[in-house]
């Protein structure tokens, strides 16, 4: 599978990222640098965390309206697989890929810290062969990621089965406790309806490997690369 | 524009801090009066802050060689060698007065500074951690102090993509009109890529790189050297502001600029800017530089060269190409969208030509701007010291509950837990980070090798006031303590030396007993000093803060998969104090948190025994022989007890013996150095007691792991026995309460 890290001004998990898909799953994957205009021949592109544009706006604002988004759009369209963490999943709300909108924490202040996610639907390319219920641990870093949306869209994201991760206790639990920054209904992560496309606000690179504490994030990457030895469709374009 | 300038008199120079003294030789070696310009030059190179006119003395007592040394203090940071064509890059610096009058902007740009600091040499920055001091926190001034400065790391670190791995936080009601913010930062560069300050090369071009030139940070370096009065508010001004976006993309920018080779030096301008970086650079070099300020990106009009020479704008930096490659250079800033402007030219003749629009505006020679004078001013030990180390803290009365005042010990601020600050930073970002802040010392991964790095700050202003020579060396026997405790063995060191004012001779002898203490414990630890920083004039209304050096030690590990980390992790482990058993409760956490005394003597400090303890404890871990290993420092042998106990993920008891004969206080929080708690793996028990017999160092088994309630029994009388949950409790609580 032919990975894209996307580089934006600002961006800084994206050697992370490059790191776990080249060094732990030996993966094709190159950087993608805001200006381009294509993303031909990439399988999967990964939208990293960071401060793009220093978040100086709205995080993901700028991003969201940069020339990669464009062809970020034809990407999605034509059935590419795109994952957005951290400022990335801020990136794909602004860039209206996903629904909802990320707020600055309820606490208002700086978040970085491990987490539990129950998942919620295991339909989508990056959470198939997971169990529903299984509850996953990755660590989040953020200061706007309360997740929002509209009581009619929040309707629509139920209805077609976007919501993918809930923050949760260690049992599985969705609790108020659980919930770090104030998310509508602990949401962690939502996906468009097609399961294509996810974001969320945990960071799954960095729960890749047992020197870091915990490998729950390489089971989104093998789900994915599982998923195309399964059924090929994802590889057809 | 020059008919605006004022006229240049002593009394103008003395308002910018120079003395009549250094107006005069300014003067005899120019041959003539200064111009306005070139007095600011003078008023800022020469200030302590850039110049060390009051500490260079004694500075050279530390040792600041060894095999693995690359580069030592003199530049933008130390750099020490760790195998595989590796270099770590260190250095921490202090922001303490920025700080007080401004908390959020000055400590942010704390962290910014620090981190170019470490980019200049070519590396890229893994880690930060920050050693800060407060007053207490039930004071609101104090709450707003810490949560400014907490929220501008927190801003700037997380934002410009490096993570904060540790550091301390502690409070002493003498830091309250002067806290201290020292931040320390690690980067990583191949050994054949250090870049260096040296405007080499007559005839190359200077670039002026980074963000645009404004009116903030004017005379910042000055203002820095200079103690505090009601008015310090008033200074606000001279704080910078940081951008740490801006800094990301220089970052990026020059690495990959220095990738292309055709960079030959580069400097950040920090304090003092512009000014100092034309200067030192060639200065450094035995070459001269020419430069047209009008060139130089301005943000606001009509700025005086004065005021482009001095500003402290921050995320800016001076490089020097080689000729012919211009275009490399411009190319790479202009993908990141960042100014890149020829401001001049390298030159022959030690001269520094300052520009505007062609007509000269300042002419000096580097070498004089770099050689400000040197002071040896008197020293005198304070007379009042006498009567503290008289005093006998075991007059006081012991405690009649010894469990309570271990949990009002574990609960009091500075022991307490600093979740409260660490979950503002971003701790991972990079993912090289092993143990997260909260044991000794956070380690990392090196990545493309099998090594990895501990990290440990430390500095306790108390033992340093009551005895600035052993309380010095205690910080650097401890910092290292801390890294040996992770595993690692400790290869370098860099120092904030954060006192009051030089011009007093009490506070001089301080600074100078600090420096001997610290220079003995690194010569005897075989640490060198390969940088660091010196803030004077921490004091405010005549009220000097705790003298307090920081210390920052880098330790090596050569297998990252063999660390330990502080916290006992499964019962059944056999627990062992490894150390002398000298402990005292002078000027320790305890006396003043139950009684409010700063008094008594120190424990002794063997430095040969403080060197085979650590050799000790990293051979055990080396060997996977211990599953948690701790320090025993603030609070003594108990509250090291009950850390282990309930700072890890699943907090768990254990059940420890004593040798009776000393009164209960001074067994359970007396303070002494080289002292240790290791548990051990099950099975591992006669390897580790032949590991200890061979390290030759006193040791004795204590205890066990297991239940959930840690007791401790000395001379057949049980003196604790409390439950983990209330410990745990005591120590999560302690700090946040406040800030809540």
């Amino acid at each position: 599978m032919r990975f894209g890290v996307v580089v934006f001004p600002g961006t800084w998990s994206d050697c992370d990222f490059h790191y776990v898909i080249s060094e732990v799953l030996h993966e094709p994957v190159k950087y993608v640098w805001h200006r381009e205009r294509s993303l031909e021949g990439l399988d999967c592109v990964i939208l990293p965390g960071g401060f793009s544009y220093g978040d100086y706006l709205r995080a993901g604002a700028v991003a969201g309206r940069s020339p990669i988004v464009d062809a970020l759009r034809d990407f999605v369209a034509g059935g590419g697989l795109v994952l957005g963490s951290c400022n990335g999943f801020q990136i794909l709300c602004e860039a209206g890929l996903l629904p909802g909108a990320l707020m600055r924490n309820e606490c208002l202040q700086y978040r970085c810290q491990s987490t539990h996610l129950v998942v919620e639907n295991v339909d989508t390319p990056f959470t198939r062969g997971l169990r529903p219920g299984q509850v996953l641990t990755m660590p989040i870093s953020h200061g706007e990621g309360k997740y929002h949306a509209s009581p009619e869209a929040l309707a629509d994201l139920r209805r077609r089965h976007q919501i993918v991760f809930r923050y949760a206790e260690a049992d599985g639990r969705v609790t108020k406790a659980a919930n770090p920054n104030g998310s509508l209904e602990n949401i962690a992560g939502v996906a468009n309806p097609e399961g294509t496309v996810l974001g969320l606000m945990p960071h799954p690179e960095r729960a890749s490997e047992a020197a870091m504490g915990g490998t729950d994030g390489i089971l989104l990457f093998h789900a994915l690369l599982g998923s195309l030895v399964e059924d090929g469709t994802f590889l057809k374009r | 524009m020059k008919g605006a300038e004022p006229k240049v008199t002593l009394d103008l120079a003395r308002d910018l801090g120079l003395t009549a003294e250094e107006y005069d030789r300014i003067v005899t070696r120019l041959g003539r009066e200064p111009t306005w310009t070139e007095l600011g030059l003078f008023s800022a190179l020469w200030s302590e802050h850039c110049a060390y006119k009051h500490s260079r003395v004694f500075l050279g007592r530390l040792p600041t060689r060894g095999p693995r040394v690359l580069q030592g203090p003199g530049e933008n940071a130390g750099a020490v060698d760790i195998g595989d064509g590796w270099a770590v890059v260190f250095k921490m610096e202090s922001h303490n007065h920025p700080s007080f009058i401004e908390p959020f902007q000055g400590a942010a740009t704390g962290v910014g500074g620090i981190l170019r600091d470490i980019f200049t040499m070519g590396a890229r920055p893994i880690a930060i951690l920050d050693s800060l001091r407060f007053g207490e926190p039930v004071d609101a001034k104090t709450r707003h102090l810490v949560d400014g400065v907490v929220s501008g790391i927190s801003w700037y670190g997380n934002c410009f993509g490096c993570p904060t791995v540790g550091g301390e936080i502690a409070f002493a009601p003498e830091y309250a009109g002067n806290p201290l913010v020292n931040v320390m930062c690690v980067g990583l560069v191949r050994t054949d890529a250090l870049f260096r300050a040296r405007a080499e090369g007559v005839g190359n071009p200077v670039f002026y790189v980074g963000n645009k030139t404004g009116r903030d940070g004017i005379h910042g370096a000055t203002m820095a050297s200079a103690t505090f009065d009601e008015h310090a508010e008033a200074r606000r001004p001279t704080v910078q502001v940081g951008d740490p976006f801006t800094e990301k993309l220089l970052l990026e920018a020059c690495l990959e600029a220095m990738a292309t080779g055709a960079v030959l030096g580069i400097q950040d301008m920090g304090a003092a800017g512009l000014a100092c970086c034309t200067s030192e650079m060639p200065a450094r070099a035995g070459t001269g530089m020419d430069v047209e300020l009008a060139r130089v990106p301005q943000r606001e009009p009509a700025m005086t060269p004065y005021e482009i020479l001095l500003s402290e704008s921050q995320e800016r930096m001076l490089l020097v190409a080689a000729r012919g490659r211009e275009e490399e250079v411009r190319r790479v800033f202009a993908k990141w969208e960042l100014d890149a402007v020829e401001i001049g030219r390298v030159t022959a003749g030690g001269e520094l030509c300052a520009r505007l629009d062609g007509e000269v505006v300042a002419r000096v020679p580097v070498a004089l701007l770099a050689e400000a004078p040197e002071y040896r001013k008197p020293v005198e030990r304070p007379a009042w010291l006498d009567e503290r180390l008289a005093f006998d803290p075991l007059g006081l009365p012991a405690p009649a509950d010894c469990g309570q005042a271990l949990l009002e010990l574990l609960g009091s601020p500075t022991l307490a837990s600093k979740e409260w600050a660490f979950r503002q930073y971003d701790q991972q970002v990079g993912i090289n980070t092993l143990v997260l802040p909260g044991s000794d010392a956070a380690v990392l991964r090196v990545k493309g090798t099998r090594r990895a790095l501990a990290l440990a700050t430390d500095g306790n202003g108390r033992q340093v006031f009551l005895d600035p020579r052993r309380g010095a060396a205690l910080a650097v026997a401890e910092a290292a303590r801390n890294v040996s405790c992770a595993g690692g063995l400790p290869v370098g060191l860099t120092d904030c030396m954060n006192f009051g004012s030089p011009e007093r001779p009490e506070i001089l002898w301080q600074f100078a007993e600090a420096i001997e203490g610290i220079a003995e414990a690194c010569r005897a630890l075989e640490i060198p000093v390969v940088g660091g920083n010196v803030s004077f004039y921490n004091e405010t209304s005549g009220q000097a803060i705790l003298p307090t050096p920081v210390v920052g030690v880098v330790g090596l590990l050569e297998d990252a998969t063999r660390y330990a980390t502080q916290w006992f992790k499964a019962a059944g482990h056999a627990v062992a104090l490894l150390g002398p058993e000298a402990v005292s409760l002078g000027g320790s956490e305890y006396l003043w948190t139950r009684h409010r005394r700063l008094a008594g003597r120190l424990a002794p400090l063997d430095l040969e025994i403080e060197r085979r303890v650590q050799a000790a404890v990293r051979a055990a871990v080396a060997a996977g022989l211990v599953s948690a290993a701790h320090d025993c420092s603030e609070g003594g042998l108990a509250v090291a007890l009950a850390e282990a106990c309930a700072t890890g993920r699943a907090p768990l008891g254990c059940t420890v013996t004593l040798a009776g004969g000393a009164r209960a206080d001074l067994v359970l929080f007396g303070e002494g150095p080289s002292r240790v708690v290791v548990a051990v793996e099950p099975g591992g028990a006669a390897e580790f007691e032949a590991l200890m017999r061979e390290s030759a160092i006193p040791w004795r088994w204590v205890g066990q792991t297991g239940g959930d309630r840690l007791r401790i029994a000395a001379g057949g009388a049980t003196l604790v026995d409390v439950p983990v949950e209330r410990i745990e409790h005591a120590w999560r609580n302690g700090f946040e309460r406040h800030m809540a």
